[in-house]
């Protein structure tokens, strides 16, 4: 992330020695003067992949007078790619981001406003707290599509030697009959050691701010003239605790896999040494071709906070997101496509190419995303009372997260520091951070 | 005449010569330290090796062993599906040859630049060459992503955006200031005794290039050659950043195209693209490395 502070430096240099004046706009005609637009996603999975491609094929057939071209991006440094193609003036004109990285992209005037370029059957097709997601500082910088809740991957079969009864969407568990489950299906000692839980956490503060929400509380507050507070009052850092607890006191969590990432855990998954992994819900595909041949898992709702809103359903979430870049010469026409790849078909297109889950109302109830088979329905339940992440629209937060909240986290979890300590470090470090983006 | 005699001028005492060890501990001693030696190369070895094979044992295992909880070094079932996956998935053999004309071109260019530069700076001495040469030390010091912005907005502006000749005159720009440093080496140690046999011989300067220096540059030659070429086929973000249309992609691009948000990869496909990226190196390694050694043990300067 020093990179990424680095490259936002070296692009505000260039831009302060007036480099705007070689932006020349983007799309290009061929020689018949049919506008091609670049189209570039971050599709990554084979179905995907597929899914994507077929749709832009789709498009071009039935739009001779505006192609899209498809170009192949990669999670891995996008925003360094962007922000570079940006400031050169070259960028792609359709952009598959992720809701997070709009906040810089959007301030830094780069994104088209949208707000008055989509279709109006596309604000009709995504409900109010999705647009959320993409909305800030006044304008719509990008279309929230594709979206994952966290839910909870198990062991059936362990669970079911426990003779623990299964949750379901409607009648989840609460954090506080999960932390019981947990302790009641770890087993200490030698080679048959058992954790009830793994908590993978290379990515401790997206995780510790969207799960905040489902016990009330939120961390980053808004403030009256649009700068950002950080708290952690006890709804705030309810769950954090609980992760402590598990990891510290309960021994239900081992501390080993607290700087894991998703997929590093599933190997003591399949092996029976973690009952149960909170994970995003993509990773179902994973599991499902990674599996021994008989394993027995089930995909589970994510727990709930009692007495938090919404039931404690509320989890925070930064959403894959579609955007038009500002120097888009054909910008109607970009958001067109981008109305059409939101179709409430091609949303459930997408949605499975990447086994996630759409953002549209109408996709959510498509019957291929609510079979019951490989935790579609469970998921899908789930992603209905998604929210907006509370670190989106945030201007500061890259900084925060990783100058002073990654590594406050990781210490807290690891047992180095406690909460006064942690609350010290995230509020005032934090927001000492925040105020220097106030504008 | 005194017949005293200073004292610094008094004979000094012999050194009383040390006992040598018996021939049989000498023995011992020196087995080992060649035993320590062997063990120290064979940890090297093993920490350089070790990536490679773990590289190779991933490619060859199923998605089902790869999520075991058991790693074991041989794949239990081997499988070529990784190798089908990955072929399938991405164009890789158009990225290999993208990659091939782009490392070769640029490997090719920047030795061809440097090696009259090197040269130059090496036998030329004067402000100009001192101030080469704190150029590329100080060329050394920026970091990729400083210079990224500005220059490409200086290839925007020379159209050179979306095309392989442009990531062509970049990797030269990247790679020169190395590649001079190493030939200047390998210059300097080209005595210049040689160079003026040349001339009494009645060669000019480009003739003397030509005809003296070059020949015995030749290993030194090789391994710039080599050091750029593997540069710039393993270089990835000017590539990112640079080539848009997929069909001029590089395959350190195309490699990226496995991996997912959040750390999520494809392993096994991973892998087996990466192993099948390893091998132009490996195979431009080979092919130059017997000229490598040989050139090196040649003894062409010896007098």
């Amino acid at each position: 992330m020093r990179r990424r502070s680095l490259l936002t430096g070296a692009a505000a240099t260039a831009a302060a020695a007036g480099s705007t004046t070689l932006l020349s706009g983007c799309g290009s005609s061929d020689a018949s003067g049919v506008p091609t637009l670049d189209f570039l996603s971050l599709a990554w999975q084979e179905e995907s992949v597929a899914a994507n491609k077929a749709l832009v094929a789709q498009w071009n057939t039935a739009h001779p007078e505006v192609q899209v071209r498809y170009v192949q991006g990669s999670w891995d440094d996008v925003h360094d790619q962007l922000l570079t193609s940006f400031e050169g003036g070259a960028a792609p004109d359709i952009i598959h981001d992720e809701g997070n990285d709009l906040t810089d992209f959007g301030s830094g005037g780069y994104l088209a406003d949208l707000t008055g370029l989509l279709p109006a059957a596309v604000r009709g097709r995504i409900p109010s707290a999705a647009w959320d997601m993409g909305r800030f500082g006044g304008g719509l910088y990008g279309v929230p599509f594709l979206q994952e809740p966290r839910v909870l991957i198990a062991n059936r079969g362990l669970l079911g030697e426990a003779g623990i009864d299964l949750p379901d969407a409607e009648q989840p568990w609460t954090w506080a009959q999960f932390e019981d489950i947990a302790k009641e299906l770890s087993r200490s000692g030698g080679k048959d050691e058992r954790y009830g839980v793994a908590w993978p956490m290379s990515s401790p503060v997206s995780v510790t701010l969207n799960l905040s929400l489902t016990t009330g509380g939120r961390i980053l507050y808004r403030k009256d003239d649009g700068g950002t507070e950080v708290r952690l009052e006890q709804a705030d850092s309810a769950f954090a605790e609980m992760v402590r607890r598990q990891v510290g006191t309960d021994r239900s969590a081992p501390a080993s896999a607290l700087g894991m990432s998703g997929g590093d855990t599933l190997p003591g998954f399949f092996a029976g040494r973690y009952a149960m992994l909170p994970l995003n819900l993509s990773y179902r595909q994973q599991v499902q071709q990674q599996a021994p041949a008989r394993f027995d898992w089930v995909t589970l709702p994510l727990p709930v906070g009692a007495g938090a809103p919404d039931g404690g359903r509320a989890q925070g979430v930064s959403p894959q997101t579609l955007s038009v870049s500002k120097d888009c010469r054909h910008q109607a026409q970009a958001a067109a496509f981008i109305g059409f790849m939101t179709q409430t078909d091609h949303l459930v297109e997408l949605a499975r190419g990447d086994w996630m889950a759409p953002t549209g109302t109408d996709a959510l109830r498509d019957p291929s995303l609510t079979t019951g088979k490989l935790g579609w329905s469970t998921g899908m339940s789930v992603a209905a009372h998604l929210v907006a992440s509370p670190a989106l629209g945030r201007r500061g937060y890259p900084e925060w997260s990783d100058k002073v909240a990654t590594p406050a986290l990781q210490q807290y979890f690891s047992g180095a520091i406690g909460l006064d300590s942690l609350r010290k470090k995230l509020v005032r470090d934090g927001n000492r951070v925040f105020d220097r983006y106030r504008s | 005449m005194s017949a005293a005699v200073p004292a610094s001028q008094q004979a000094a005492p012999q050194p009383v010569p040390r006992p040598q060890p018996r021939p049989a501990r000498r023995g011992l001693r020196r087995r080992a330290g060649r035993t320590g030696q062997y063990a120290a190369l064979l940890c090297y070895l093993v920490f350089l090796a070790f990536p490679l094979l773990w590289l190779v044992s991933t490619a060859f295992k199923s998605p089902r062993e790869l999520g075991s909880v058991d790693p074991t070094w041989l794949p239990r079932h081997p499988t070529l599906g990784n190798f089908r996956t990955a072929l399938d998935e991405q164009p890789l053999l158009h990225a290999a040859l993208n990659s091939l004309l782009v490392a070769g071109a640029a490997a090719l260019i920047s030795v061809a630049v440097a090696v009259p530069a090197a040269y130059a700076m090496v036998r030329f001495r004067g402000a100009v060459s001192r101030a080469g040469t704190g150029w590329i030390l100080v060329s050394q010091m920026f970091p990729l992503v400083l210079v990224i912005i500005p220059l490409f907005m200086v290839l925007k502006n020379l159209h050179l955006i979306d095309s392989r000749p442009g990531l062509v005159v970049v990797y030269v720009v990247w790679t020169l200031p190395f590649v001079l440093w190493m030939l200047q080496s390998y210059v300097k140690a080209v005595p210049v005794s040689l160079e003026e046999a040349a001339a009494i011989d009645g060669c000019g300067r480009l003739r003397t290039l030509r005809s003296v220096v070059l020949p015995l540059l030749a290993p030194g030659l090789v391994a710039t050659l080599m050091f750029a070429f593997v540069t710039a086929w393993n270089e990835f973000f000017f590539a990112l950043v640079l080539l848009k249309t997929p069909e001029k992609q590089t395959m350190s691009v195309i490699l990226t195209h496995f991996t997912g948000a959040e750390g999520a990869a494809d392993l096994g496909p991973l892998a087996a693209a990466s192993l099948l990226a390893t091998i132009p190196s490996l195979a431009f390694f080979a092919l130059l490395q017997k000229r490598l050694v040989g050139g090196m043990l040649s003894g062409a300067v010896k007098g």
